[in-house]
């Protein structure tokens, strides 16, 4: 930086890029706790944290992902700590009724949510990074401190217990015949099996 | 009654997948346009000012 001239990191602050992704930074801390008020907090703390580790920060690679990594610890390790019941246990849209399988046979969407919400914040995690936010494998791993294999495995165990959720077998993309009886049955054992 | 098990017959796994995928996003998508509160707007400011003070 002192013989190649200042890099457009150098000139910009990482600090100025903070606010733009905060969007993302609740996003994902929302799926991971399923519940706004406490996403709210866990970005508040992760912003603090960030800003007082910022020379810590690599110009040049990715902001977001860094961010992502911060806020993905001070979830689990306060998870650890308090050991609480991090997530509501029926999940925020419990309250939803089932919706009708699409007449096309795509899930629905809020039979959808009401599975994610059951599923481990470890699965959600793995799922939101991978799935929702394209990031590679190789990146997501890094983001939780696993292994690669790891997060691959997790991705998948995933995506079973996901489709097991929604009463899914494995490979079928129809959810119910059009009455909706039986998705309603397969999401009342899903919620005992959870 | 005679619903048809899959939109298209072939390669129903990845089909599978490119509808969770698609749920997935939209989860993530319907979470990131909820507005951002003005407290993080204030935090940012007042770590900024505490910044410049330095």
């Amino acid at each position: 930086m002192t013989s190649f001239g200042p890099s457009s990191e150098a000139v910009n602050d990482p600090r100025d890029a903070l606010p733009d992704h905060i969007p993302s930074l609740r996003a994902f801390a929302i799926s991971l706790t399923r519940n706004v008020s406490e996403a709210d907090d866990l970005v508040q703390e992760t912003i603090l944290k960030a800003w007082s580790k910022f020379d810590k920060f690599t110009p040049g690679t990715d902001l977001r992902a860094w961010l992502f990594t911060i806020l993905r610890n001070t979830f689990f390790s306060s998870k650890r700590k308090t050991r609480r019941e991090v997530s509501d246990p029926e999940g925020i849209h419990a309250g939803n009724l089932f919706e009708r399988p699409h007449h096309d046979g795509r899930l629905a969407f809020g039979d959808f949510q009401r599975g994610f919400d059951k599923l481990s914040a470890e699965h959600r995690e793995v799922l939101i990074l991978v799935g929702a936010n394209g990031y590679s494998y190789e990146e997501a791993a890094e983001m939780m401190g696993v292994a690669v294999g790891t997060a691959k495995s997790r991705a998948n165990r995933a995506r079973a217990r996901l489709n097991e959720l929604l009463g899914l077998a494995p490979g079928e993309t129809v959810l119910a015949d059009p009455s909706g009886e039986t998705m309603a049955v397969m999401g009342r054992s899903g919620v005992q099996a959870a | 009654m005679n619903v048809a098990r899959n939109m298209s017959q072939d390669t129903p796994k990845s089909n599978l997948r490119k509808d969770i995928d698609e749920n997935l996003k939209r989860i993530y998508d319907d979470a990131l346009k909820e507005e951002v509160p003005d407290r993080f707007k204030a935090l940012l400011a007042q770590l900024k000012a505490k910044e410049s003070r330095k």
